[in-house]
């Protein structure tokens, strides 16, 4: 029961993680909350719909399912980037020196966008994932894993070691990590400010539709009201492990999901949704900065 | 503000030899692009029409700026001189809008002799959001603390009376003040922990307080009877009158309205009003004067929720029935919308902004589909193009600040 509770935390954790890294990144560099990140995710998951119908109608995954299977996530990861990408050019970089409300109300105003477009063109009931695999997993004393949950844990840590690998060793992680110490130290030498905002924006949106696809595979349901709660606890585990450090999102993210299918185990189910920000409220009064956050005075 | 605006404009605009050519090629590109992004939620079809419909767009909308800049530019100068000459003129202007303020009170007060029933359901509704949106504007508008879960104290406003009322039989008036203590209590008791935080913080705790009150109520079932809500509450009784009445309870609302409006008025410009102000301008440079931040800013809390407890209270009393249908994370963001929408701090603002949103849907039904699309985009363009909202702060604020920098909030 427990080790089983244990693999199901785990596979949910690692989809927080990856929404909980998008929030992070972007808040690290321009201080905002992307409210809407959790309307990438859920457009993420009905991508993933939309291109596979595609794919099964054209034959293509009657041909070689993996083959579509491959596909359907690129075109997703390419398409959730431009979105996020798009998003930020309109709604967030004329407000870039905003008062700091500015740009939070423009993002609410382009999650009910999204949520709402999404409802209209694609209605407002639950839409089915296709079913591609079998329920197959391995069993062992009344543990089951399926190869689903194997495969969406493996993904969230391949790609987060990607990232990491990303922010630590490249160039254009160097730059990163640059704005979001210091904006105008970082465009002093050199950066283009721009840029580094972009390809975060991108970035995050991609591990967003990443998350979004594995979930709608994962759960077999998608809804145009997902990205609301998964945004939010996403949100809380970017802040649990830290806002703005990138470990602590992955370590959050992991942890809000083991918490939360522990508890609904063993206390109660119907208050899952609320354990995140009891969780949250708890960590914040303890250490305002979160887990790995560091904590710094307000300068005058 | 206006300087950022201003070198930002300036920043944007390209050389005339590159202006020429761009003036095409961009729009084009941008409305292939936007096309692109919505092509597999709309066919290739439907894609290419919003190719075509927003290149033309983009291209007049562009020219039309070009040729509107030196158009607006003299426009400005034209009423800069105007209210230069009208300033000396002044008391006239206020007492033209002496009379148009009788005339308002007049209509306001008229209002149940010659509206239809559902036009007075729908000013009773604004007249509730009304009283939530001065509510909430204390906090945000004021004090300078977004709270994103404001609808928690309307909901235990509403289910504090709709429990008093069927559980344990105690009229409206018992239970107002009971419900109204009980939310203010609900306020401080978040406040206390909530305020040692900063910013974004605080607004992500305030959120997850509005959703964990919402799943409470959802789940309580012994209680609350769960998602299908509480029925059979009474409403109000006024020297043994019922209001069960359409247009008793419009003026049972107004004055309400009338009280909220000018108790908050007299709060604002008293000491307390203006330590709040200080507060939101510049946090450490009022603590360094002696302002003791915290105990005003758990007073903004308490406050703002007072003012939702009173609302929860009437909402519960109107409909006669409560429900978390009610309560949801979309209710805070529509308050907070009436107070952007009308202008943060500015009180008169504050009442336009919620007549206006709950006007407006109720008259666009005919397009209701499209309605929340439209709520969305809107906010995205009135942060872009208006920020300070239809009402700029009110004197107040601009005496406070005379000389000194745009009202900016800082968090």
């Amino acid at each position: 029961m427990f080790v089983q509770q244990l693999i199901n935390g785990l596979t949910v954790g690692g989809v927080y993680a990856l929404i909980a890294l998008g929030y992070t990144m972007v808040y690290g560099i321009l201080e905002l909350i992307n409210f809407a990140h959790g309307e990438i995710y859920m457009l993420g998951a009905y991508l993933g719909i939309i291109f596979l119908g595609f794919f099964t109608a054209i034959g293509l995954t009657s041909y070689s399912l993996p083959l579509a299977l491959i596909l359907t996530f690129v075109l997703s990861i390419i398409f959730c980037s431009s979105y996020g990408f798009t998003i930020e050019k309109i709604a967030y970089k004329p407000l870039r020196n905003a008062p700091r409300l500015s740009p939070l109300i423009s993002a609410i105003g382009v999650s009910i966008f999204l949520q709402n477009y999404v409802m209209l063109t694609q209605g407002a009931t639950d839409k089915v994932f296709p079913h591609l695999f079998e329920e197959a997993g391995f069993e062992a004393s009344s543990i089951r894993v399926t190869y689903i949950q194997l495969f969406i844990i493996a993904i969230s840590a391949f790609l987060m070691l990607f990232l990491h690998l990303f922010i630590t060793k490249t160039r254009m992680g160097k730059a990163m990590r640059a704005v979001a110490q210091d904006k105008v130290m970082a465009s002093l030498v050199g950066i283009n400010i721009d840029t580094v905002i972009s390809v975060t924006f991108a970035i995050g949106s991609g591990l967003a539709a990443v998350a979004g696809l594995m979930v709608a595979i994962y759960y077999g349901l998608v809804n145009y009201s997902i990205g609301y709660i998964a945004g939010i606890k996403a949100f809380t585990a970017a802040v649990l492990g830290g806002i703005g450090s990138i470990p602590g999102a992955m370590f959050g993210g992991i942890f809000l999901g083991l918490v939360e299918s522990l508890s609904a185990a063993y206390i109660s189910s119907e208050y899952k949704d609320a354990y995140a920000f009891i969780i949250l409220i708890i960590i914040l009064l303890i250490k305002p900065s979160g887990l790995f956050g560091k904590s710094h005075d307000e300068k005058v | 503000m206006t300087g950022h605006r201003t070198q930002n404009t300036d920043k944007k605009s390209p050389g005339s030899g590159f202006r020429a050519l761009s003036s095409i090629s961009r729009p084009v590109i941008i409305a292939l692009w936007l096309a692109l992004l919505f092509l597999p939620f709309k066919g290739i079809k439907a894609a290419s029409i919003l190719f075509a419909v927003l290149s033309t767009f983009i291209f007049l909308l562009r020219f039309l700026l070009d040729y509107i800049k030196p158009l607006k530019e003299k426009l400005h100068d034209a009423r800069a001189h105007l209210t230069k000459r009208l300033r000396i003129t002044s008391f006239q202007t206020e007492g033209a809008s002496l009379i148009i303020r009788y005339l308002l009170l007049l209509f306001i007060i008229s209002v149940p002799f010659f509206a239809r029933d559902y036009f007075i359901d729908i000013a009773i509704l604004a007249g509730i959001y009304i009283i939530l949106a001065q509510g909430l504007n204390v906090v945000v508008g004021f004090a300078g603390l977004l709270n994103l879960g404001f609808v928690a104290f309307y909901a235990i406003g509403a289910y504090a009376y709709a429990l008093l009322n069927t559980k344990l039989g105690l009229g409206f008036w018992t239970s107002l003040p009971l419900s109204v203590g009980l939310v203010t209590l609900s306020g401080f008791i978040l406040a206390v922990p909530a305020l040692r935080l900063r910013g974004d913080y605080l607004a992500i705790v305030t959120l997850g307080f509005g959703e964990i009150v919402r799943l409470v109520l959802n789940n309580w079932d012994s209680v609350t009877k769960g998602p299908n809500g509480i029925g059979g509450i009474e409403p109000p009784y006024l020297f043994g009158i019922s209001l069960n009445g359409l247009s008793h309870y419009y003026y049972f609302i107004l004055v309400f309205v009338a009280l909220s409006v000018f108790i908050v008025r007299r709060v604002y410009v008293s000491r307390i009003g203006r330590a709040w102000v200080a507060i939101r301008e510049d946090e450490i440079a009022s603590s360094s004067i002696g302002i003791n931040t915290t105990a005003y800013k758990l007073y903004a809390f308490a406050f703002g929720a007072f003012w939702a407890g009173v609302a929860g209270v009437l909402f519960a009393a109107k409909m006669r029935f409560v429900s978390p249908e009610s309560f949801t994370f979309m209710e805070s963001v529509l308050i907070l919308c009436m107070v952007i929408l009308g202008g943060l701090g500015s009180i008169p603002g504050v009442i336009l902004g919620a007549i206006i949103l709950v006007m407006l849907p109720e008259m666009l039904r005919e397009i209701q589909l499209y309605r929340m699309l439209a709520l969305g985009s809107g906010l995205v363009l009135l942060m872009i193009f208006r920020p300070q909202g239809l009402f700029r702060s009110s004197p107040l604020t601009r005496a406070v600040l005379r000389g000194g920098k745009g009202v900016s909030f800082r968090s």
